[in-house]
C-alpha cells in the first residue's frame, strides 16, 4: 500500500514538473495530457484506497517514508497517515481536481499561459495531497504553505492586471496573519508534547490537558485552549473566517477553474480538515470550541448577506462559499466534526459545480461577469442551465439533494449542542438557510431567466460551451445530487470515520441525534416537510422569484429606502476599508515613524554620521597640536620621557 | 677636592642647556645637532665621573662606545642636513613644517 500512497502524491507532481519545465517542448496538448493523466492516476488510486479502507474495512496506514532531518532528538519526517478521513478527502480532492483539469482545456483554450496553468494546478493537487495525508505537523505545515503559495500564484495568474496583483498580495498577506497563529499553535504543540507526530501528540493529551500557562503574568490559561485557538487562527486564515475573510472575494481575480478548485472545493476547506484532524486536541478545550462556534456562526450569516448585493456572478458564489465555510466551522464548534466534514465533501462537489457553471456562463458571455448584463441564458446553454440549477438546489438544501443532508445535520447538531454560544449559532445557521436560498436563486434567476439584457453582439454568439466544459459539469452534478443520501447515514451519523475523529461522550451531539432522530436517509428527507430549515429555503427561493422575476422594482425600492444598509453591504461591512486604514495605514504610519525618526535620525544621524562627525570634530581640534615643527615633537618626547622616569622613580 | 656631586651638577646643567637648545632655537638644524651632541657629552661626563669614583673602568669603556656612535651619528645627521638643504634651499627650523597634520 505504501507504494500506492506514494504514487497518489507523486503523479500530480511529476505532471506538474513536466508541464512546468518542459511546457514548451511537450506543447499545449502534451502538457494538458500529462497533467490530466497524472491526476487521473491519483484519482483512481485514491478511489481504490477509499474502497480498501472505508468500504472493505482495510487497515489504516501510519508511517514515515523519509526522515528529512533530526534536530536535537526532534525528527522531521515525511510520512503518511491514511485513515477514513484522509481517504475521503483524497477522493474529493483528486476527483474535483480531475474535473477542473478537464474543464480547463476548454476554459483556458486561448490563453498564452496554458502550460503554466496546468503546471500550477497539478502542483496544487500535489500540495493539497501532502497536506491531507500528513502524519505530522511539519508536513501539514509544508502542505499548508504550499497550497497558499499556489493559490497566490494562481490568483495572480494574469499578472498584467493590477487588480490581480493586488488580490494575490492581499491573499498572501492575510494568510500570513493566519499562519502566524498556526505556527504559534504548532510551536505550542512541540513545546508541551515534545513531538510533531500526530499519533504521539494525540496519545499525550492526557498529560497536557490540565496544564496551565501564563502568557500575561497573572492570568492563567489552559494550555489546550491556547494551542487550539492558535491553530484555529491558522484555519481562520486558510478557510477565510471572519475577520480574515477579506482575501477570498478578491481571489476571484484568478481564472474560474481555480476559483472552483482552490477557493471553493479544496484549499479553503483545509482549515476545516485540520481542525477535524486535531479533534483529539480541540475536544479538550470548551473555550476554543465556543470561539470556533461563534466565529463560524458570524461568518455563515453575515457573509451570506453580502452575497445579496453583489453583481459579479463569481463574487456571489464566493460569498456563498464563505457562508458555507461558516457552516462547516459551526459544525466543528459543536463537536459535530463528522457533519462538518460531510458538508465539506458535498460542498466541494456542488460548489465546484456552481463555479464551473459560472465559468461556463462567463465563457459564453465573452468574459463578462456582471449579472445585470445577463438573463435568459437557459435557452442558449441547456447543460449549463440544468447543472447550475442542480448546484443551486443542492446549495440551498433542497430535500434529497446532497447539500440538504449535510446542512441539516449541521443545523440539528447545533440545536442539540450545549456549548456556550450555540443559541446564537443556531439562530445564525437557520437565518443563513433563508439567505442562502435568496442569493443563490437571485443569481440563478438573473442569469438564466428573465429578460435578455446583454448587447446584440454577445447574444448572436451565445451558444453552449464545448464538451470539455460541460462534461465535468455533468460529472459533478451527479454527486451533487446523490452523494448526500448515500453517505448521510454512515458519515454524519454513523461510525464512518472510526478512530480518525475523536469526540468526548458529553460533546457527542451526532450520536445523540443518531439515537433520537435519524432513521435512514429517506425518512430524513421526508422529515424536511415538517416546518424547519427546508421551509426557510423554499421561502428564500420564493422571495427571490418574486423580487427578481415578478417585481424587480421591489429590490430597487429597498435599495433606496434602506440605502444605509445597502451601503454597508456594498462596502462589505467596511472590512476592507478598516484593514486599509487601520492595518495598512497603521503599518505605513509606523513605517514612516521608524523611517523618519528611527532610521534617518537615530541610525543615520546619531550612530553612523554621528560617530563620523564626532571623530571629525575631535580631530579638527587635535590637529592643532601637530605643528610640524621638529622641536615641538622633541619637546613632547622629552616631556614624556621625564614624566615616565618620574613615575618610575617616585 | 672636587666631589662627585660637582661633576653631576655640571652634567645636569649641560644636559638642561642642550634640551633648552633644542626647544629654544628658531634658527637652524645645525644647532639642534649640536645640542644632541652636547646631551651625549653630558651623559659621558656622568659615566666618567661614576667610573672614577667607583673605581670601575667599564664606565669609561662605555664612553668610548658613545663617542664612536656620536661621531657616526653626526656624520649621518650632517649628510641628511645637506640633502635637506639641497631640496628645500633652507635649514631654517621654522620653515620645516611638512610633518604638520
Amino acid at each position: 500500500m505504501e507504494n500506492i500512497y506514494l504514487w497518489i502524491v507523486l503523479s500530480p507532481l511529476i505532471g506538474s514538473i513536466i508541464a512546468g519545465f518542459f511546457g514548451s517542448k511537450v506543447g499545449r496538448a502534451g502538457s494538458h495530457w500529462v497533467t490530466i493523466i497524472g491526476v487521473a492516476i491519483s484519482c483512481v488510486l485514491s478511489m481504490y484506497v477509499f474502497k480498501h479502507i472505508n468500504i472493505d474495512g482495510g487497515a489504516t496506514f501510519n508511517g514515515s517514508i523519509y526522515t528529512w532531518m533530526v534536530v536535537d532528538g526532534l525528527r522531521l519526517e515525511v510520512g503518511f497517515l491514511v485513515d477514513q478521513l484522509t481517504s475521503m478527502m483524497m477522493v474529493v480532492v483528486t476527483f474535483v481536481s480531475l474535473m477542473v483539469h478537464i474543464y480547463t482545456i476548454g476554459y483556458m483554450k486561448e490563453d498564452p499561459g496554458y502550460q503554466r496553468f496546468f503546471s500550477y494546478i497539478s502542483l496544487f493537487t500535489f500540495s493539497m495531497l501532502m497536506l491531507i495525508m500528513a502524519n505530522n505537523f511539519m508536513q501539514l505545515f509544508f502542505g499548508w504553505e504550499a497550497v497558499g503559495l499556489v493559490s497566490y500564484l494562481l490568483i495572480g495568474f494574469w499578472y498584467t492586471r493590477d487588480t490581480a496583483i493586488y488580490a494575490n498580495m492581499k491573499a498572501f498577506l492575510v494568510n500570513r496573519v493566519g499562519d502566524f497563529g498556526f505556527l504559534l499553535g504548532i510551536a505550542g504543540v512541540l513545546m508541551y508534547f515534545g513531538s510533531l507526530d500526530y499519533a504521539t501528540v494525540f496519545a499525550g493529551v492526557d498529560g497536557v490537558k490540565d496544564l496551565k500557562m501564563e502568557i500575561i503574568p497573572g492570568s492563567e490559561w489552559s494550555v489546550m485552549t491556547v494551542i487550539c485557538i492558535s491553530l484555529f487562527i491558522g484555519a481562520m486564515g486558510k478557510s477565510a473566517q471572519v475577520p480574515l475573510h477579506v482575501w477570498l472575494p478578491d481571489s476571484m481575480e484568478g481564472p474560474t477553474p481555480i476559483s472552483a478548485l482552490i477557493h471553493a472545493a479544496t484549499m479553503v476547506t483545509a482549515g476545516i480538515f485540520m481542525v477535524t484532524r486535531m479533534s483529539p486536541l480541540f475536544e479538550f478545550s470548551d473555550t476554543a470550541l465556543s470561539f470556533i462556534l461563534v466565529i463560524g456562526a458570524i461568518t455563515a450569516l453575515f457573509m451570506g448577506f453580502l452575497g445579496l448585493v453583489q453583481n459579479d456572478i463569481k463574487r456571489v458564489v464566493a460569498y456563498s462559499t464563505l457562508s458555507q465555510l461558516g457552516y462547516m466551522t459551526v459544525a466543528l464548534g459543536a463537536s459535530a466534526y463528522a457533519a462538518g466534514v460531510f458538508h465539506l465533501m458535498t460542498h466541494a462537489f456542488f460548489k465546484a459545480l456552481l463555479f464551473l457553471g459560472a465559468g461556463s456562463v462567463i465563457i459564453a458571455m465573452h468574459h463578462e461577469q456582471d449579472m445585470r448584463k445577463m438573463g435568459g441564458l437557459r435557452k442558449y446553454m441547456p447543460f449549463t442551465w440544468i447543472t447550475s440549477l442542480i448546484g443551486s438546489l443542492a446549495l440551498i438544501g433542497t430535500p434529497f439533494f446532497a447539500g440538504f443532508y449535510s446542512k441539516d445535520s449541521i443545523i440539528l447538531a447545533v440545536q442539540k449542542s450545549e456549548i456556550a454560544g450555540s443559541g446564537f449559532a443556531y439562530f445564525a445557521v437557520l437565518a443563513g438557510v433563508f439567505i442562502t436560498a435568496l442569493y443563490s436563486f437571485r443569481m440563478y434567476f438573473l442569469v438564466f431567466h428573465g429578460k435578455e439584457r446583454m448587447d446584440e453582439h454577445t447574444r448572436e454568439h451565445l451558444h453552449e460551451t464545448d464538451k470539455v466544459v460541460w462534461i465535468p459539469l455533468v460529472l459533478l452534478a451527479i454527486p451533487s445530487v446523490v452523494i448526500g443520501a448515500i453517505f448521510v447515514g454512515d458519515m454524519a451519523f454513523g461510525d464512518f470515520f472510526g478512530k480518525a475523529i475523536f469526540v468526548l461522550p458529553e460533546h457527542d451531539v451526532l450520536a445523540q441525534l443518531n439515537k433520537d432522530f435519524f432513521h435512514g436517509w429517506f425518512s430524513m428527507g421526508m422529515h424536511a416537510f415538517v416546518p424547519g430549515p427546508a421551509w426557510l429555503a423554499a421561502a428564500g427561493v420564493g422571495v427571490a422569484w418574486f423580487f427578481y422575476m415578478k417585481r424587480p422594482d421591489i429590490p430597487e425600492w429597498f435599495q433606496e429606502k434602506l440605502s444605509f444598509v445597502h451601503k454597508v453591504l456594498e462596502n462589505k461591512y467596511f472590512a476592507d476599508k478598516f484593514n486599509e486604514v487601520v492595518f495598512a495605514g497603521g503599518s505605513v504610519g509606523i513605517g514612516k515613524i521608524l523611517w523618519k525618526f528611527g532610521d534617518e535620525k537615530l541610525i543615520d544621524g546619531l550612530i553612523v554620521n554621528g560617530s563620523a562627525k564626532t571623530v571629525g570634530y575631535v580631530s579638527s581640534v587635535i590637529r592643532h597640536i601637530q605643528t610640524g615643527y621638529l622641536y615641538h615633537y622633541a619637546f613632547a618626547m622629552i616631556i614624556g620621557l621625564i614624566v615616565l622616569m618620574g613615575l618610575f622613580v617616585l | 677636592m672636587i666631589a662627585l656631586s660637582d661633576y653631576l651638577t655640571l652634567a645636569a646643567i649641560m644636559f638642561s642647556l642642550s634640551v633648552a637648545g633644542i626647544f629654544l632655537n628658531r634658527k637652524n638644524i645645525i644647532i639642534i645637532l649640536m645640542s644632541i651632541e652636547l646631551m651625549l657629552l653630558s651623559v659621558n661626563i656622568n659615566f666618567v665621573a661614576f667610573s672614577h669614583f667607583l673605581g670601575d673602568l667599564s664606565g669609561q669603556v662605555f664612553v668610548f662606545f658613545i663617542l664612536t656612535v656620536a661621531a657616526a651619528e653626526a656624520a649621518i645627521g650632517l649628510a641628511i642636513l645637506v640633502v635637506l638643504f639641497r631640496n628645500k634651499r633652507t635649514i631654517d627650523v621654522d620653515e620645516l613644517d611638512t610633518m604638520k597634520g
